[in-house]
């Protein structure tokens, strides 16, 4: 067996049964990351002697766990007591977290090995990854174009089987939409289904974090680890953590998936709303039935989002400061000119944008007109899905409008970028799971690679093992996620 | 439709969120973020008369739980990130006298 050329679940079962050593698991996917990573710059940090001490202590039986011995790689805005913790910002370029993310404890406390830190856009905020202090990550199906984002990193590192599963967060899309340009499946848990303790917040209504993986099924194991309420975090939800993975086994009967037009524009890329019908195909020979939903507040999440997520960022990142932790400006007149230097030095471009953005927002004469009236419209979204959930178990749709871009191609442009998270910002603002899965491959415009696309399903709050079930049907029937990228050496 | 915004507005926003800003920053957020607050002035469309506010995704209010005391972290966990540290104080400038610009 080759284990980076198998699935997560496959991979804890051999190690489990001894039919592999997770040293040499946790070897063979360190030597692929010294072989590739400088190319692609998925990782900033790789914790080799850390991660074969760990791997050692799974062989001689100390450490236990569901996930004993998996190679997982974790975002690079997930605190650490070992390493650094940048969020890919020269404002915590040297900060090392005096604790760990409630994440990363469930993760090692189940035994898994993380081997390093993804990059990710500077606080999270961005689709491509570009917005990174340590610069860009490359997407493995094609170097010359951007992975998505903000979780570029952490998918891309899952495509290229550079780890065998991942964690990212998802603000707007930063799981979903990087999985659908990677070509790998990414999960968005109900918002409050995942402790952020130990996150670095974005924008902290919206903020979620969870797994990237080969398979549904690895998808399921990942979740079931790292959910359920924490005494650290008060807005994560003291609801029952089902056995995700088990439950996958249970078939998904009397199946009713909705369909909204509003998501099948004819401005999308043809391979993709080709792959949201092939899929109807499949779930409508499956039994499904398929009903259109109506959502008619989709047009209004971007810039409900680019109101409600920036004026949540531009407090969120007051607390960087220079004072207590980051980078302090060597020269200032006074207190205010201090803190004003170190920031304008720490943070990037488009950091400083959306601070600029949600301080204006939430400004005297400004808040009504602009974020108590987008916190209204947050309600019509959400409101919106209510009422299509009545009448289906989960909504199919697009994740994304079309195949990874050229890295370069947005970066002056923040409303194009802005515009990749059409169909995934809504998700985050109802605070509603949705689940981003590989359905084919189109060619790329200049004609020399094969690029994913893939399909969304979207589910109500808190029915993330029913909502796993249906995408459990869709890749036992299909081979999509089976498809990997050529990388160049 | 809102007005563009001014180099003049940007420079106050730029100071309420204690940003230093070039004079080339100054202009480009001018542009950058007029676009920006056109498009989302979309929502302005939209009549909202009635509509409840919704901040959080979820309906929780408070969260309460046991007053038992626990230890804080240690001081020189806390001080190991500072830019200046004097242990056991974080080391700062002056804040006292003239408070120009605050």
């Amino acid at each position: 067996m080759d284990p980076t050329n198998t699935t997560l679940v496959e991979l804890r079962d051999a190690i489990a049964q001894k039919r592999a050593t997770a040293t040499q698991v946790v070897r063979a996917y360190l030597d692929r990351i010294e072989k590739h990573n400088a190319h692609l710059h998925a990782f900033h940090e790789v914790y080799t002697d850390r991660a074969l001490d760990c791997a050692k202590q799974v062989d001689d039986g100390s450490i236990t766990g569901a996930l004993a011995g998996v190679p997982i790689a974790i975002k690079d805005n997930l605190c650490t007591t070992w390493g650094r913790t940048t969020c890919s910002s020269r404002m915590l370029e040297n900060f090392r977290a005096p604790y760990n993310a409630t994440v990363v404890t469930r993760l090692e406390d189940a035994g898994a090995i993380i081997v390093g830190k993804t990059n990710l856009d500077e606080f999270a905020m961005g689709s491509s990854t570009e917005h990174s202090a340590f610069g860009a990550t490359r997407n493995p199906w094609d170097t010359a174009r951007v992975p998505g984002g903000s979780s570029g990193g952490s998918a891309a590192a899952v495509a290229a089987d550079l780890c065998a599963g991942a964690f990212g967060s998802d603000t707007g899309g930063s799981i979903r939409q990087p999985a659908a340009l990677c070509g790998v499946v990414g999960f968005k848990p109900t918002y409050g289904r995942v402790s952020r303790w130990g996150l670095v917040a974005f924008a902290s209504s919206l903020d979620q974090i969870g797994p990237f993986g080969r398979t549904v099924e690895d998808i399921a194991l990942l979740l079931q680890v790292i959910a359920g309420a924490d005494p650290l975090d008060s807005t994560c939800a003291d609801e029952p953590v089902s056995n995700y993975l088990n439950e996958l086994s249970a078939p998904a009967d009397n199946l009713r998936i909705g369909l909204p037009r509003q998501y099948l524009s004819d401005a999308n890329d043809p391979a993709v709303n080709d792959a949201v019908d092939q899929a109807v195909d499949v779930y409508r020979s499956h039994g499904a039935q398929v009903v259109d939903v109506d959502l008619p507040h989709t047009e209004y999440g971007i810039p409900t989002y680019y109101i409600v997520a920036p004026a949540e960022a531009s407090s969120n990142l007051a607390r960087y400061d220079g004072m207590h932790y980051g980078h302090r400006a060597q020269h200032a007149d006074d207190l205010v000119d201090l803190y004003s230097r170190s920031r304008a030095e720490g943070f990037g471009d488009e950091v400083k944008r959306r601070i600029m953005l949600g301080t204006y927002a939430l400004s005297s004469g400004y808040y009504d007109a602009y974020y108590l009236h987008a916190l209204k419209v947050r309600r019509l979204i959400k409101q919106d899905f209510d009422h299509a959930f009545e009448r289906c178990d989960a909504i199919l749709c697009p994740t994304t409008t079309g195949p990874a871009f050229a890295i370069g191609d947005k970066t002056d442009d923040p409303l194009a970028m802005y515009a990749n998270d059409v169909y995934t910002v809504n998700g985050n603002l109802a605070g509603i799971p949705g689940v981003s899965l590989p359905a084919g491959q189109t060619t790329a415009d200049d004609g020399t690679h094969r690029l994913p696309v893939a399909i969304q399903l979207y589910g109500p709050v808190f029915a993330e093992a029913r909502l796993l079930q249906i995408a459990k049907l869709y890749q036992s029937v299909t081979d999509h996620h089976l498809g990997r990228p050529e990388l160049e050496t | 439709m809102p007005e563009q915004l001014t180099e003049e507005q940007v420079r106050r926003v730029a100071k309420l969120a204690r940003l230093t800003l070039t004079d080339d920053e100054v202009r480009d957020c001018a542009g950058k973020l007029s676009d920006i607050v056109e498009y989302v002035s979309k929502l302005s469309e939209l009549h909202v008369e009635g509509v409840e506010p919704m901040a959080h995704a979820m309906d929780v209010t408070n969260v309460l739980r046991e007053d038992t005391s626990a230890d804080g972290m240690p001081v020189d966990d806390v001080l190991a990130n500072a830019p200046q540290a004097s242990p056991p104080f974080f080391k700062v400038i002056k804040v006292l006298g003239d408070a120009s610009g605050a």
